[in-house]
């Protein structure tokens, strides 16, 4: 079975727009639909800075999990006067229950480098790369055939358009590691290296990719910039938010009717996410909670049904929206064995390098596993659920990179919502 | 083999892990053999040490054979609400693997992985480059069966 995208796309307003509908191995369609001229639009009639004023004006805010305003971090390594500067496209794509970028590179991969061309031009960067997963087989194949396509038309490679705009782009492939999504860590495998994350700073829109000026973006965040530009930031203001502008790629996962992926403008509510997109809970079951954000997400209760689903007002509540991941969960799910499962995950993922985090993510999956295997043997009880309070909070204080810091969140808010009467339930009889 | 592979590729150790993901996949039993990890070596004249570290960082890459097919299931928080678990316990029972992960024929190997990000069709296995979800007893069995009549 090839994947089909279309099976789940059912909107599309700026990054799915295209996805199910243009056959993405054909450069002629994606330019039938409007294809590249927001990228000969910035190269033709804006000066760069006129780029970068554009997507500060958009709000636009990093895709990838941390939210960082994209037009700020661009501005930062505009200026600096580098021979090499670099465009790193994110596509590493690792956070369980997160298949966005997927989608986008397998259904409308040109826009991915009208994206990256836009990015290059503003920053004055020479070349770019896109960092994909290794099991990503068919976006790599699509990509790779776009690229071709695109340097025989002339939007890649030396004088593009015959402006003095140069540009080149490479694939580079990933080797099963979540932490290679790390940015320092994916310019450190990008190099062909182990992907151990480097303390920061410098940060890499300084010194990256072989020391040199790199920004890293992820692939959803660089899909949006053809459409700020060709309609400019107060369109894309139109959708969302006022501190969450333009749309959003959500992932409706686990017990719902229709589980699948939607792009909407951002404010949704998580009540909206699940009752009308994902056509309801499965069987009709109560909801139990959410787990928003993939594993270093955070849980989420019915408590915050009505809320909007934005890094604001989710921060608000100490939660997180991270790539968008949203895995619905119905009454009766085991939480104790969710957690095993994402405490091993962590302990597996951890790169070692630091004490922290593979000392912490050991004991973390010990502990879980005490907790919820052969209870009449291992007696835990509740101390050992602050012990693993402690030292994901040690850890999180810690940690050289962000994986260590994760495992506070979705541990913290699952004992808020539920862990803790679960244990209950099952210890204390 | 190594040679017409690396070749391909300008000897720079950026392309590290392209090399090594060829010559895996042209390997039958998709692993990377001592000779090759040798030959790379100095093809980007770097250590061997070099190529072993980056090799055991990286899950995908195998320094002992594999199957023919190589069946990996998603154990990622998506699948493992939809059972991700019961995946394994079947292919385990129909492929009577017990300690080992790979068939006495050598023709299936069996390994875990995290997020394939088809999560929508959850659960989910890869079979070498082919993806497969919505997964229930049947379709494994089916799955299976397909394959190993095409190897007769
Ligand atoms: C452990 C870890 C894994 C990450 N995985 C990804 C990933 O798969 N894709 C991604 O775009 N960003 C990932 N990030 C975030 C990146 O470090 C970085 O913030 C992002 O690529 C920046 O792009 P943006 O500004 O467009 O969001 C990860 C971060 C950490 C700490
Ligand atoms: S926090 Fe974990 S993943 Fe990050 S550098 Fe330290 S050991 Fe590696
Ligand atoms: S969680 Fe299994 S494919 Fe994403």
């Amino acid at each position: 079975m090839r994947q089909n995208s279309k099976a789940f796309n059912r909107h599309g307003i700026i990054t799915l727009k295209n996805v199910g509908k243009i056959n993405p191995e054909s450069i002629e369609d994606f330019i039938a639909h409007d294809g590249y001229i927001a990228f000969e639009k910035a190269l033709f009639d804006m000066n760069e800075d006129e780029v970068i004023d554009e997507v500060k004006d958009s709000g636009l805010r990093g895709r990838g999990g941390a939210g960082f305003p994209t037009g700020l971090k661009w501005s930062f390594t505009a200026p600096l006067k580098v021979k090499d500067k670099f465009i790193i496209c994110n596509a590493d794509e690792g956070e369980p229950g997160t298949c966005k970028d997927r989608l986008i590179m397998e259904g409308d991969p040109h826009k991915l480098i009208e994206g990256i061309l836009i990015a290059g031009y503003a920053v004055r960067a020479n070349k770019g790369y896109i960092y994909i997963r290794g099991e990503y087989y068919l976006s790599i194949e699509r990509l790779g055939k776009a690229i071709k396509d695109a340097y025989k038309h002339g939007y890649l490679g030396q004088k593009i358009l015959e402006t003095n705009f140069s540009f080149d782009l490479e694939i580079k492939v990933g080797g099963g590691a979540y932490v290679c999504g790390e940015e320092t860590s994916l310019i450190e495998s990008l190099e062909g290296k182990r992907g151990l994350p480097r303390f920061k700073p410098p940060f890499p829109g300084i010194a990256g990719l072989w020391q040199k000026p790199s920004v890293v973006n992820n692939v959803e965040t660089l899909c949006n910039i053809p459409d700020i530009i060709s309609k400019g930031g107060e369109w894309f203001r139109s959708f969302g938010t006022k501190k969450s502008t333009g749309t959003k790629i959500f992932m409706i996962l686990g017990n719902v009717k229709n589980p699948g992926i939607i792009e909407l403008p951002q404010g949704v509510t998580l009540r909206e996410l699940i009752y009308e997109h994902g056509g309801g809970m499965e069987d009709d079951k109560e909801l139990k909670c959410t787990l928003v954000g993939g594993a270093a997400g955070c849980f989420v209760g019915p408590d915050l049904l009505d809320i909007p689903m934005t890094i604001e007002s989710l921060s608000e509540h100490g939660a997180a929206l991270g790539s968008g991941s949203i895995l619905v969960l119905k009454e009766g799910t085991n939480l104790i064995a969710l957690m095993k499962n994402l405490m091993h995950f962590f302990k597996h993922e951890s790169c070692g390098q630091c004490t922290p985090c593979r000392y912490g993510t050991e004991k973390l999956y010990r502990l879980i596993c005490k907790i919820s295997d052969d209870i009449a043997r291992n007696k835990p009880d509740v101390n050992d659920l602050n012990e693993m309070l402690e030292t994901a909070k040690m850890m999180q204080k810690t940690s050289l990179c962000a994986l260590g810091q994760s495992p506070l969140m979705p541990l913290e808010s699952a004992m808020k919502y539920c862990v803790i009467d679960e244990f209950k339930k099952r210890v204390i009889k | 083999m190594y040679k017409n592979i690396c070749k391909n590729f300008e000897p720079k150790r950026d392309n590290l892990l392209l090399i090594l993901h060829e010559i895996q996949d042209s390997h039958p039993q998709q692993y990377i053999t001592k000779n090759a990890m040798k030959y790379v070596a100095e093809y980007l004249k770097i250590s061997i040490a070099q190529v072993k570290g980056v090799i055991s960082f990286y899950t995908m890459f195998s320094t002992t054979p594999r199957g023919k097919y190589l069946i990996r299931v998603c154990n990622s928080t998506a699948c493992f609400i939809k059972g991700s678990d019961n995946v394994l316990e079947i292919l385990n029972n129909i492929l009577d693997l017990e300690k080992e992960s790979i068939t006495e024929d050598n023709l299936f190997s069996l390994e875990t992985c995290s997020c394939l990000g088809v999560c929508g069709n959850a659960p989910v296995m890869m079979i070498n480059k082919e993806v497969y979800g919505n997964l229930n007893e049947k379709k494994i069995k089916k799955i299976i069966s397909d394959l190993k009549r095409g190897n007769k």
